[in-house]
Parts: C-alpha cells; sequence; structure tokens
C-alpha cells in the first residue's frame, strides 16, 4: 500500500468522522489529491468505512468524473452537445487533438494531458466550451484552443488562464471571468438588486411557517425543476410529515442539455436561492440544508461557500438565527458527473454516498428522504422565486403570467438565433414572441426543455404558449434553422440517455440501446416503415415501464421528432425491392465475419 | 384492516399494508415478476410485473393496495409490455438455454414460458462479458446476469453486515462483482442461498450442477405461477 495514499485516506476519514454517507466527499478528496482514485485508495476506504471494496467501487464507478486509474495532470472534458455540433465542435476537437498530442481517453504519453467528452456543461450559449480542472473555457475556435494548450504547457494554471485579472475565488468577478451569465433579459422577479437580506430574514422568521405556507401557496407557484409540482404543497407535506430531523435540498444540479439558468442564478442572485431555502427550512423545521451542486460548476463553489459564510457572519444562517431560536446550516455537496442525480430521489442517494440509483416511490421525498427523514427537494429557481413571493405576496406574483401558470420563469436559449442568453419571461408568451425576442427568424424546429422535452414545429407550433397546460418548458430551448439536420439531432440526444442511464430498470437500460441502433439504421438508410412502428412501441414501452423519468422521457428525441417531421424519417426509408432484408448490412456481415475468425484464431494458439 | 380492490374486473378483499403483486397472487392471480421476493423489501429494477393501476402502468411489487384501486392484469395491452421486456432481458444478455446449468430452474426462462415468448424481436447484442471464477466456491456467468439486484441488496456478510455482491458502472456498462474475500466466508448452505436467490443462472455453486434431471428440475416439478400463487418466497 502506497504511504501516501493510506495518510490521505486516514485524513479524510477523519475529517468527515468515518462516516459512510459522505463517501462522495471523501472520494473528491482523493482524486483531487491524487487525480484519480486507486484500488489501493478504495480499499483503505472500505476498511475505515467498514464496508466492502466492492461496495465502495460501486460508488466510485457510477460516476462520470471518478476516476479509478491515472490519466492526465490535465484532463480536459470537451462538452459534446448538439449545439456545439453546430458551432464548430468537430475542428475544436481535433485542434485540441493536436495541440494536446493527446486522443479522447488516452493521454498524451507524458500524462500532461489527457482528453474525455462530457454532456452538456451548462454553457450552450456560448459553445463550443470545455472543462480544464476547475474552470471552463468557452467560444473556442481551433486558435484559441492552441493558445490555452500553449499557456498551459508554459506552466500556467487554467484558474490564472480563465481569471487573468485574479480575483478572489469567492467573489462574484471570479464567477464572472469564468463563465460569464448572458442575462439578456431580467424580469420583474428575478436578479432584483439591493435587497436587504437581514431584513428579508428577520421577515422569515418573525412569521409563523403557517403564514409563509399560505403566501406560497396563493402565490400558485409550481416547481421549476421540470415536475411542476406546486411548491407550497410540497412544504406543507414535509412540514405535516413524521420525522425526527427534517432537510432542505437545492437542486442544483443542472443537467439537462441545453439549461444554464440555474448557474445564473447561481452567480447572481445566490442569495435569493438562500433565502428560499431559509424559507423552506422554518416552515417544515429543518436545520440542515443541502445545495447538490454539479461538478461541472466547481467554480462556483468557493462563492457560493463564501455567500454561505457572508450569511452565518451576518446571523441568518446558523444557530439562533436572529434570535429566532432556528438553527439552519447550509452545506454544499459536489455531484460528480451523472446526468440522472438531477431526479431527486437519486440526487437524495447521491448525498448520502451512493450510487446515484433513482430510488423506487413511494415513499416520496417529503415522507422518506435524506436520511431516510422528510426531505424537501427544490431547484435553485423555485427557491429564488419562493423569496420574492414571501417578500412581495401571493397575488403580486399570480398578477403575472397566466391564471393557470403563475408569475414568471427563466428560459436559457441557445442555437440558431442572434442572442442566446438568459431571458426571464412571463408564462403566457407565444413561441413566436420568444423566437423574435431572440432573434430567431429562420427558426424551422425548437426543442423545448431539453432531450428529456419534445421537438416542436416552428409553421406549427409557433402561436403555442408557454404554459403548464401547454409549452410547460423546464427552461431549456434550443433553435435549429433549417439546415439542421434533426435526424442527427434525435440519435444524439438518444445516445445521451444511453450513456446516462443508470442501468437499473430493463426498459431504460436496454431500450434505450434499441432505439440508437434503430435510428442508426433508419439514417444509413436501412430502414423500413416496421423499425417507424417499432419506434412507437418500443417508445411506448419506455415511457410507461420505467421506474424514473430519464427512462419515462428518453424516446421523446425520437417519438417527437417522428410525430412533428415524419416526412424526414419516411424520406430514408428504404423500398428496394432487393431479395435482402432492407436492414441487412453487408459490410458488418463481412467485418463479423472477418472478426469471429480473428478471435477463433487467436483462441486456438 | 382489509378491504376490496378490483382485479381484471373481479373484487377481491386485500389486506391494507400488503404489496399489489402479494395481493393478487394471494387472490389467485399470477403476475410475472423478476426481481421481486416476497417477504423481502421491493427492489422495483426489473419492471417484468408492470400492471394497470387505475389506468397508469405501474411495477406491481412497488405499489402498496389501496380501498378502491382498479388493476389490469391481463389486459392485452399491458400484458405486451411485460412480454416485451422479458424479451428485452433475452437479448440483452447472452442466454442459450439447453447449455445453462440453470435451465428448468430459471425464473427468466420460467417467466419467458409464461408471457409465451418464443424469440426476441429486439436485435440480439451478444455483449462480452467476462466471467469471474476467482471466488473458491461461487461461479459468476456474467452473460446471464439480468441486474436484478437481488444479490446486491439481499446477501450480506454475517459478521460485519457488508455487501458481498455490487454493481460496478452504470448503464449498458454495468457489471456485477463479487467480494472474494467475503465470499469465501460464506458456509456452503449460504453459497447455495445466493445461487438460489440469483433468478437465473449467473451465480453458481462450483462443483455442482444438472443434479435433476430433466422432468424433475425445480420448475418441471411445480411451475413458477404455482409456486408463486401459494406463496412460497423463492
Ligand atoms: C433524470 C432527471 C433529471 C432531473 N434533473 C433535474 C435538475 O437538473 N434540476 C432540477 O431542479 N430538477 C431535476 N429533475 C427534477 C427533480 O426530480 C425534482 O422534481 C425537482 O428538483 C423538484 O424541484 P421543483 O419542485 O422545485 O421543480 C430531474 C428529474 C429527472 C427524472
Ligand atoms: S429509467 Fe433509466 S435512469 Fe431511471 S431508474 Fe431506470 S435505468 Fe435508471
Ligand atoms: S439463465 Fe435462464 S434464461 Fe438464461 S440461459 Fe440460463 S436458463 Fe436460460
Ligand atoms: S447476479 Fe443474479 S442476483 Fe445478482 S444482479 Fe445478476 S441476476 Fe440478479
Ligand atoms: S418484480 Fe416488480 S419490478 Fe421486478
Amino acid at each position: 500500500m502506497d504511504r501516501f495514499v493510506e495518510r490521505l485516506v486516514a485524513e479524510v476519514l477523519d475529517r468527515f468522522g468515518s462516516d459512510r454517507t459522505r463517501l462522495m466527499d471523501m472520494l473528491w478528496e482523493v482524486q483531487r489529491a491524487r487525480g484519480h482514485i486507486s484500488e489501493d485508495a478504495i480499499a483503505a476506504l472500505a476498511r475505515g468505512l467498514d464496508m466492502s471494496v466492492p461496495d465502495v467501487a460501486e460508488t466510485v464507478t457510477f460516476y462520470h468524473f471518478f476516476r479509478t486509474a491515472p490519466f492526465a495532470q490535465h484532463v480536459i472534458y470537451l462538452a459534446d452537445t448538439v449545439i456545439a455540433r453546430m458551432n464548430g465542435y468537430d475542428e475544436v476537437r481535433a485542434a485540441l487533438i493536436a495541440a494536446t498530442g493527446a486522443d479522447f481517453g488516452v493521454h498524451d504519453g507524458t500524462g500532461q494531458f489527457g482528453l474525455d467528452n462530457a454532456p452538456c456543461i451548462g454553457l450552450s450559449d456560448q459553445e463550443p466550451a470545455m472543462l480544464v480542472d476547475d474552470v471552463v473555457f468557452s467560444g473556442l475556435t481551433p486558435e484559441k484552443v492552441h493558445e490555452i494548450v500553449a499557456q498551459l504547457r508554459s506552466g500556467k494554471s487554467a484558474e490564472e488562464l480563465a481569471n487573468p485579472n485574479a480575483y478572489e475565488k469567492t467573489s462574484v468577478h471570479y464567477v464572472d471571468a469564468v463563465a460569464e451569465a448572458k442575462i439578456l433579459k431580467s424580469g420583474p422577479v428575478m436578479f432584483q438588486e439591493g435587497r436587504d437580506y437581514p431584513a428579508l430574514v428577520r421577515s422569515i422568521v418573525e412569521r409563523t411557517p403557517e403564514e409563509i405556507i399560505r403566501e406560497v401557496d396563493a402565490s400558485d407557484i409550481r416547481g421549476r425543476g421540470g415536475a411542476g409540482f406546486p411548491a407550497g404543497l410540497k412544504w406543507r407535506l414535509a412540514r405535516e410529515a413524521e420525522g425526527a430531523e427534517k432537510y432542505v435540498i437545492c437542486n442544483a444540479d443542472e443537467g439537462e442539455p441545453g439549461t444554464f439558468k440555474d448557474r445564473a442564478l447561481l452567480t447572481h442572485a445566490a442569495k435569493d436561492v438562500l433565502l428560499g431555502m431559509i424559507a423552506a427550512a422554518h416552515t417544515v423545521g429543518s436545520r440542515t440544508g443541502i445545495i447538490y451542486l454539479r461538478a461541472e460548476y466547481w467554480y462556483l463553489k468557493a462563492f457560493l461557500e463564501g455567500q454561505i459564510e457572508a450569511f452565518r457572519a451576518e446571523g441568518l444562517l446558523g444557530s439562533d438565527i436572529l434570535g429566532s431560536g432556528l438553527d439552519f446550516e447550509i452545506r454544499i455537496q459536489m455531484g460528480a458527473g451523472a446526468y440522472v442525480c438531477g431526479d431527486e430521489t437519486a440526487l437524495i442517494e447521491s448525498c448520502e454516498g451512493k450510487r446515484g440509483t433513482p430510488r423506487v416511490k413511494p415513499p416520496f421525498p417529503i415522507q422518506h428522504g435524506y436520511l431516510g427523514m422528510p426531505t424537501v427537494v427544490n431547484n435553485v429557481e423555485t427557491f429564488a422565486l419562493c423569496s420574492q413571493i414571501i417578500d412581495k405576496g401571493g397575488a403580486w406574483f399570480t398578477a403575472m403570467g397566466t391564471e393557470q401558470s403563475s408569475g414568471t420563469r427563466l428560459l436559457s436559449i441557445s442555437g440558431d438565433c442572434e442572442r442566446p442568453g438568459i431571458y426571464e419571461i412571463e408564462w403566457g408568451i407565444t413561441l413566436d414572441e420568444v423566437l423574435k425576442m431572440v432573434g430567431a427568424e429562420t427558426a424551422v424546429a425548437v426543442q423545448i426543455s431539453g432531450p428529456s422535452g419534445e421537438m416542436l414545429r416552428v409553421d406549427q407550433d409557433r402561436f403555442r404558449k408557454f404554459c403548464y397546460s401547454d409549452l410547460s418548458c423546464n427552461g431549456s430551448l434550443m433553435v435549429f434553422n433549417g439546415s439542421r439536420d434533426l435526424l442527427d439531432i434525435a440519435r444524439h440526444f438518444t445516445e445521451f440517455f444511453v450513456n446516462e442511464s443508470c442501468g437499473i430498470c430493463t426498459p431504460c437500460r436496454s431500450g434505450g440501446v434499441d432505439l440508437l441502433t434503430k435510428i442508426d439504421r433508419v439514417i444509413a438508410g436501412r430502414a423500413v416503415q416496421q423499425d417507424l412502428d417499432d419506434f412507437r412501441l418500443w417508445g411506448k414501452l419506455m415511457m410507461r415501464t420505467s421506474r424514473c423519468g430519464l427512462g419515462t422521457t428518453a424516446p421523446n428525441p425520437i417519438l417527437t421528432t417522428l410525430d412533428k417531421f415524419p416526412e424526414l424519417y419516411e424520406a430514408k426509408l428504404n423500398d428496394a425491392k432487393s431479395a435482402l432484408l432492407a436492414s441487412f448490412d453487408m459490410e458488418d456481415a463481412m467485418s463479423a465475419f472477418d472478426s469471429a475468425v480473428d478471435n477463433l484464431v487467436r483462441e486456438d494458439v | 384492516m382489509s378491504f376490496t380492490i378490483t382485479i381484471d374486473k373481479r373484487k377481491v378483499l386485500v389486506d391494507e399494508g400488503c404489496t399489489l403483486i402479494d395481493a393478487a397472487a394471494d387472490n389467485g392471480v399470477f403476475i410475472p415478476n423478476l426481481c421481486y421476493t416476497r417477504g423481502k423489501p421491493c427492489l422495483g429494477t426489473c419492471r417484468v410485473c408492470s400492471v394497470r393501476v387505475n389506468g397508469k402502468v405501474t411495477a406491481a411489487c412497488t405499489v402498496p393496495v389501496q380501498p378502491g384501486m382498479v388493476v389490469d392484469v391481463n389486459e392485452p395491452e399491458v400484458a405486451e409490455m411485460r412480454k416485451l421486456l422479458v424479451e428485452a432481458l433475452f437479448s440483452e444478455g447472452n442466454h442459450n438455454c439447453p447449455s445453462c446449468e440453470k435451465s428448468g430452474r430459471c425464473e427468466l426462462q420460467a417467466v419467458a414460458y409464461e408471457v409465451e415468448m418464443t424469440a426476441s424481436p429486439f436485435p440480439y447484442r451478444f455483449p462480452k462479458r467476462e466471467r469471474e471464477d476467482a471466488a473458491d466456491h461461487i461461479f459468476l456467468e456474467r452473460d446471464r446476469c439480468i441486474f436484478c439486484q437481488r444479490c446486491v441488496e439481499h446477501v450480506r456478510d454475517e459478521e460485519t453486515g457488508q455487501a458481498i455482491f455490487a454493481i460496478h458502472g452504470r448503464g449498458t456498462k454495468a457489471r456485477i462483482e463479487i467480494d472474494v474475500g467475503l465470499a469465501n466466508k460464506l458456509t456452503p448452505e449460504q453459497v447455495h442461498a445466493a445461487a438460489e436467490l440469483c433468478p437465473v443462472g449467473c451465480i453458481l455453486e462450483k462443483g455442482v450442477g444438472f443434479e435433476d434431471p430433466m422432468g424433475s428440475r425445480k420448475f418441471d416439478v411445480k411451475s413458477l405461477r404455482r409456486r408463486m400463487l401459494e406463496g412460497e418466497t423463492s
């Protein structure tokens, strides 16, 4: 056993009180000190936590960013998204390979550089973008890539490059320097300046939980994370649930490709989010809050910790908040690269140091959540909105939006438009109005709510409204003009779900692969009508029988493009009157034969 | 407390707190299943027990019965879904029943008969999966693992409570792993129980196999359906 690793693990175990529910934090400590989590480290952790080695490795091997073998000093993750692919991804990828001498999955020989893919890293309005160490670089071009790599070679750190003015990591300038938040339209609710936080916290703790819930209920606010569950009801249920402890969790996993509004809120409205969490804590009776932050946003961590610290210094967090008797602490839990951890139950599992496997429901988190206790999980935006509702009142909020969908929401807009970025809109706005607002006159198709959402056809859906009863968008909007290959885009989204499936349930683990294989067949021109029928049948199977929202929405990219743009699929169908099946791939069959021969021959010797 | 629910248009009396899949079995309705074990916490992984509950497709092992629940088990659309899921499991792994030591005792095979599967409509993938034979008495034939999680959740080292089996990787790269040291501590009875717990021929006891001739194998003697309906736990 490596002495250094032994000492490191002992230290880490000590720091976290050998509490296995903090395994994620311990793994990060080890990986950040050593660049990977070795077999020795896993064994030492297992001993210290009274777990078996495979059990610890079960967590390690689940997350994209954890490595069990040394890779490289600088690991560069290039975001592979449909938006990046529209904006020069291929050239940037080639430039990275040329500049570093490394390849994807293979380091450069000296171990200085290693390349890897990542799904969306929350920068769709400025792609291509990549993650290097703890920071990101966006708006990449081949020239920029060469420049960055040359600087890294010369010994500069990625952080120095991303933050040339050397701002403090805890300052908002640092976060802005690393990843700009392009807030192009802030409306009446979000990103308000000059809020008096001590007074706002006071007004929360001086009210009874019932009064707060009444205000939140009156606002009709529904969660902004995707499912649209009424926030007031969630808080009430958690309040009424039995539990020795209760927890409040802010879901800052923001994994849905094309979404980046939570990043902007955490940068420019972090205290609103904290305020919303304090209100929830006071309401449900919680002493501990967690912000689950995706690892792609590591550059926000010190800043957020600084914001929490600033609240604590003013007595707005900690014990006996403003003399009210309310105790509430917030910690940050870093994720490690898993889209499924955005699902609230997978997120809770991850917070407990486990694989991000979505739980069987019921029970729901409000009954049986973090550490088995009633837990409120809300999206970043939900907390930020609640901080305003509690201040200005439910009626103020319902005055905006539509009858059924109150208030405003943030849209993260990317793709073929003149002004990609973040927009605060009132519910009720039409797709047409949104497209005009962002300068997307040429739009033909729009993917709303990310891959898990749906593809809209602009000439048919132009006058549909954003609201819960029609386009209940989770905030992501990707715009495509007539030059884009929608089949390729649907394929890319489908592959995303295959890569991100946790694999615990049959329909999603297995069905995703079958959909992907089939859309490849369509794209290759070897599909027949039966294949399109299979899409519908297998898609329905996944939608109906999958265990969590990942699997139930995974068929959407194909099903919604098939629904809106059937002609694209039909044009690809093979109606050749050949004696061979359309799906028969001669080349593939021959190469399979060759490799079978190879294998057999090799086994013989 | 008891109340009635409706299963396939028939009113049946069920006990409060009971899981739908058990309640159905107790009333003579067999719901195919692969990861569930009566009396143990629900795993909800295979989804082969999907039925319609109040119109919505739901895994029957995951729902507690509620008064007035309306359940469709043998309705064609949902029966088709169960069949597809079983078929998907066959195409996803490598299953060659005639040469499998679990044949006749295998729940996947038995359930495939129950749902009247013939051939899988999904392309067979022929994945390459390494065997694991490092433990003294247990052999892992990964080709047949269906990731049900029974071994992960229900088998523990008695002394320490540690997990002996674990799933590594995720999605299509998921792989069942074993702690060899802990596995070697298992008594022969425990090894046998682990192999019995595995619904398929993945966890195998070394040194035994093909003990019962065809016609006298577990499910030849008494079908999976009958065992379930009689409340047997494995
Ligand atoms: C696969 C999957 C990914 C999700 N990702 C996120 C996410 O990144 N952020 C989020 O707030 N909610 C996400 N959700 C929804 C959460 O499960 C949960 O509904 C939400 O955090 C509740 O907050 P809200 O009520 O404020 O919307 C995801 C759900 C699924 C199934
Ligand atoms: S639907 Fe997919 S992600 Fe969700 S539990 Fe099943 S396998 Fe995991
Ligand atoms: S595990 Fe079951 S289904 Fe698979 S080959 Fe063996 S008997 Fe057949
Ligand atoms: S080894 Fe057997 S019991 Fe374990 S997950 Fe695989 S199929 Fe299930
Ligand atoms: S038996 Fe219900 S999900 Fe497997």
